[in-house]
This record gives C-alpha cells, sequence and structure tokens, in this order.
C-alpha cells in the first residue's frame, strides 16, 4: 500500500506537447491540435498501463481453458494464441480501443501538417534547393515491403504525396511519434539516436568513424544526434522514399547536421558503393519494415560495404526467442496485425545471429545489448519496460552488432 | 481542367492502405466507437482549453485569442494539465477498466447473494 496522500502523489502523466522541440520544418500546432496529442499522449498511457494488464488475464481465465478444452493441449506459437484472443470479448475491445488511438493520431496529425502545407514546403525548399547533400533518383522504385500496405497505418505510408514534392508524409510521421510513445523519445523523437551517441562513446571512447551509412533513415532521427557528436564524419542517410528524404533533408540542416547526404536508394543495392567503404553501417527501427529475402540482402550489402575494424548496429525490438513466453510474442505481435506492420511478426522470429553470419560476420565477432532512449529526464519519461511496457513501441531497443574482422585486425597489429 | 483546390480536412481523413481488422461482429459498432472515440478526444480538448482561459485570466484578468493560442503551461502547469486528463480518461474509460477488475475477481451473479441472504 501507498502511504502518501492522494495530494502528495506524484501521478505517471505524459509530458505537455509544448515541451517538443521546434526545427525549421517543424508544423506550427495551434493550441487545440497541441491538446489532441495531449489526450493521444495520456490515452495511450493509459491503454498500456491500466488496460492492457486485462489482456493476460483474459487469457488464464477464458482464452487458454478454452482452448486446451477444444484441443486438449497447449497453444503451440503466438498466431494460436491470436486466434483464441481474437473471440475474447476484454481482447476484442482493448484493441478497437488501440486501433482507433492510432488512427486518430494520424488524423489528428495530419489536419496540423496539411492545413499548413505550402507554408511547409516552402520552408522545406529553403534548406533543399541548391544543396549537395540531397540526392534524390526518380528510377528507385517503392519496394513491394513498402507499398503493400501503408505502414503504421499511415496514409500514404513514407512515399505518399498529398501534393507534387511535398514533405507532408514526413512531417506527419515526425510531429505525431510524441502522442504515440507519450514522450518517451524525448523533445526531438531523437531518444534513440542519442542512446547511440552515448553507447558508442562509452563502447569506443575516442573512436572517429570516417564514414557512416544509415538504412532505412525515414525523417532521420537517429542519424541527426550522431552527426552532431562526429562533426568530422561524412554520414550518408538513405531510404527509398523521396517525400520523407525531403524532410529528412531539410530537418537535419535547419538542426545543423550538414554533414549527412540524404540519398533515395534501396539497400537491398549498395553498387554504388565500394567494398569495405564505411567504418559504421546501421539501421535504427528498420529491418520489420521490409520482407523475408530483403533483409537477408540488405545484411549481405551492408556486410560488404563495412570495412574491417567497421561496426554494424541494428536496433529492433527484442526477437522472439523460444525464451519468450508465447503470450509476450503475442502481445508483441499486435502492432504487425493491427497497426499495418506485415513483416513485423515474422521479422522477430528470426534469429538475427544466423542472418549476420549467414552475411559473412564470425559468430564470435557478434554481440547483442539493450539499449534505453536517451531524453531529458527532467521532461520525459523512461520508458517503462515489464509489466507496464507498451509491447512493440518501448522506447527501449535490442541491438545486434558486430565488429567486422576485429579479431583479425588485432591479431595482424600484434 | 479545373484546378480544385486542396481540400486538407478531407484530406486528413484519408485511410491507410491495408483492409482494417473487424473487432466487433457488427460493422456498425466499429464506426461508432470511431465516433465516440473522436469525441471523447474532443471533449479533453475543449478542457484544456477551458483550463488555459482560466489560467490566463487568473494571471493577467483579461485576454485575447493569442493569448490562448500562445499559451505554454510552465512545468507545475503542464503537470497540473496532465493529471487533469488523466482523471478525464480514467472517467469516460469507466467501463473498460471495470472489465479488467472483473477479470481480477470473478464474482458470483447478485441473484447468487440473494438466495444465500434468504437463509442466512
Amino acid at each position: 500500500m501507498s502511504n502518501t496522500t492522494p495530494t502528495e502523489q506524484k501521478l505517471d502523466v505524459a509530458p505537455p506537447y509544448n515541451a517538443v522541440a521546434k526545427h525549421g520544418v517543424s508544423p506550427i500546432a495551434s493550441h487545440d491540435e497541441i491538446a489532441r496529442f495531449d489526450f493521444l499522449a495520456n490515452f495511450n498511457k493509459f491503454m498500456a498501463t491500466a488496460l492492457s494488464p486485462g489482456n493476460k488475464l483474459a487469457y488464464d481465465q477464458r482464452a487458454l481453458p478454452a482452448f486446451l478444452k477444444e484441443h486438449g493441449r497447449e497453444p503451440k506459437d503466438r498466431f494460436e494464441i491470436r486466434h483464441a484472443m481474437n473471440d475474447d470479448p476484454f481482447h476484442k475491445f482493448w484493441s478497437a480501443l488501440k486501433r482507433n488511438s492510432m488512427e486518430m493520431r494520424q488524423q489528428n496529425g495530419r489536419a496540423i501538417v496539411l492545413r499548413q502545407i505550402d507554408e511547409l514546403n516552402a520552408k522545406a525548399r529553403q534548406y533543399n534547393e541548391g544543396r549537395d547533400t540531397l540526392e534524390l533518383n526518380p528510377d528507385i522504385a517503392v519496394p513491394r515491403y513498402q507499398s503493400a500496405v501503408d505502414i503504421h497505418c499511415m496514409p500514404g505510408s513514407y512515399h505518399g504525396e498529398e501534393l507534387p514534392g511535398d514533405i507532408s508524409a514526413g512531417a506527419n510521421y515526425d510531429c505525431g511519434i510524441f502522442a504515440t510513445t507519450g514522450g518517451g523519445l524525448g523533445a526531438l523523437t531523437d531518444g534513440g539516436g542519442q542512446a547511440l551517441v552515448d553507447w558508442i562513446k562509452k563502447e569506443r571512447p575516442g573512436w572517429e568513424p570516417r564514414r557512416v551509412l544509415d538504412i532505412g533513415t525515414t525523417v532521420g532521427h537517429n542519424i541527426v544526434p550522431l552527426a552532431l557528436a562526429f562533426p568530422n564524419c561524412e554520414f550518408i542517410a538513405i531510404d527509398t522514399a523521396a517525400p520523407i528524404l525531403r524532410y529528412a533533408h531539410a530537418r537535419a540542416q535547419s538542426l545543423g547536421a550538414t554533414n549527412i547526404k540524404f540519398i533515395q536508394a534501396n539497400a537491398e543495392n549498395l553498387s554504388r558503393w565500394d567494398d569495405g567503404s564505411f567504418d559504421w553501417v546501421q539501421t535504427t527501427m528498420f529491418l520489420h519494415e521490409t520482407s523475408g529475402k530483403a533483409l537477408p540482402k540488405i545484411i549481405a550489402e551492408g556486410y560488404r560495404v563495412l570495412a574491417d575494424n567497421g561496426l554494424m548496429l541494428h536496433l529492433e525490438q527484442p526477437e522472439y526467442s523460444d525464451a519468450m513466453p508465447l503470450f509476450e510474442q503475442f502481445l508483441r505481435d499486435w502492432d504487425a496485425f493491427n497497426n499495418n506492420e506485415p513483416f513485423w511478426s515474422s521479422m522477430h522470429a528470426l534469429d538475427m545471429k544466423t542472418v549476420m553470419t549467414d552475411a559473412g560476420f564470425d559468430r564470435q565477432e557478434l554481440f547483442e545489448s539493450g539499449v534505453r532512449a536517451v531524453v531529458d529526464r527532467e521532461i520525459f519519461p523512461e520508458a517503462p519496460t515489464g509489466e507496464d511496457e507498451d509491447h512493440g513501441r518501448a522506447a527501449y531497443w535490442h541491438a545486434y552488432g558486430a565488429w567486422k574482422n576485429a579479431d583479425k585486425m588485432q591479431e595482424a597489429a600484434e | 481542367m479545373t484546378d480544385t483546390p486542396f481540400d486538407w480536412m478531407a484530406a486528413a481523413n484519408k485511410k491507410a492502405k491495408g483492409k482494417r481488422p473487424e473487432y466487433f461482429d457488427d460493422p456498425e459498432d466499429e464506426r461508432m466507437l470511431s465516433i465516440l472515440m473522436a469525441v471523447v478526444g474532443e471533449v479533453s480538448v475543449l478542457r484544456e482549453r477551458m483550463d488555459t482561459v482560466e489560467r490566463l485570466l487568473d494571471a493577467k484578468g483579461t485576454i485575447n485569442r493569442a493569448d490562448i493560442e500562445s499559451y505554454t503551461p510552465d512545468k507545475q502547469a503542464a503537470y497540473e494539465r496532465g493529471a487533469m486528463i488523466r482523471e478525464y480518461i480514467y472517467r469516460v474509460m469507466r467501463g473498460p477498466h471495470q472489465m479488467v477488475q472483473e477479470l481480477e475477481q470473478s464474482e458470483p451473479p447478485v441473484e447468487e447473494v440473494s438466495r444465500e441472504l434468504k437463509e442466512i
């Protein structure tokens, strides 16, 4: 029992949307638009903490006993649990509420962006026109894994345009992440990139990469902090979608990250770059938005362009290992089937260590690590993990990494 | 060809590509919940706007629309408004919240209790 009186208690509330930092292409939100995101941020918190525990109770008390009775055995995988839970009245209602929250977030974000789209496009042009740090290539096709459905129910996905040449996709994606994560990614939604900076400075103090490749960069959240931390390094950030790159480039320029070149390219084919031409190749929360055949190609190409003693690093949600209870796997799978993340489930069931050794790494070169978002804790909350985790969007990631041929380089030096 | 003006309100409502899952037996229930949740959100927006007006009036005595638009809560006000939204959410979400409590403690029907009381 808590021994504080209600007036003394510090409630767990989301930070206000006013705390979101502005950059050169931020849409300007009105009072009521801010209030919409304030509502959604707190509603998502409520969903994750007060309602989500009902799923396990419904499973243990209703869905599992019914399954055992019907099949005479335990469910053998997360899919069987999902089918059983899709009939449960609590899970159905919880899912319907959560889906609505995602749809509202998209509508609210798009309304802010689209009512001022001309001004935003004009701002972006100021940062983009005549700069050689943005390279768009109309020959790059949108891959099927990006076009089959609109990823995370974002109308138009990363490649959609409302007006020719606009930046609405990036602006909407960027401005609403606050609501989805309850502010867990910090003022510039870059808690992941800030975490990478902290991690590398501890892991390799004094290391100065010369060239870094960021694959599937979207709006560049996670690469800008690294580019600012390593101002003498050349950064290449690629994505298949031109609209998101226009926004990402303008955003990065306005934040002073002028050492990033944004290039429209597909990572399945990095042939324009020579073998061993990068010291660091990375993705952050990207691989689950690819496909079964594209993912190993991307890792293999990444391996090829990575220099000896170079770092490959991928941040993802944790994989569904045998040690993870099937119920937790089912809960983590919610976004796959309810929030348009069609490769999410298969990706998290992949053994990334095998994918990376197939690409050329030695098993002993591989490492795994947990990475938590680095944000201003005065204002922004630490993302809960465990019981209260908002599965699938907690600002806490699993890092899969490897230093290429580091042992051999060490031996050669000795 | 006519130059149709861009209707941002219609565009904001664009449906995401990909078939929407069906959660309820009756498709009308999906639509009703969508409308209801949008209204739930808008009531929260109105309440936050009222709070802004009240705080500005407390501080300044008289205000205009620009004051409302440019209002930024300080740390304490931001917390109090977060707590206000939280309280509101708990109130409107009482039904689903009590579904969790029902699962936590399975209870006999009141008819059963009624029969019991008759006998004791």
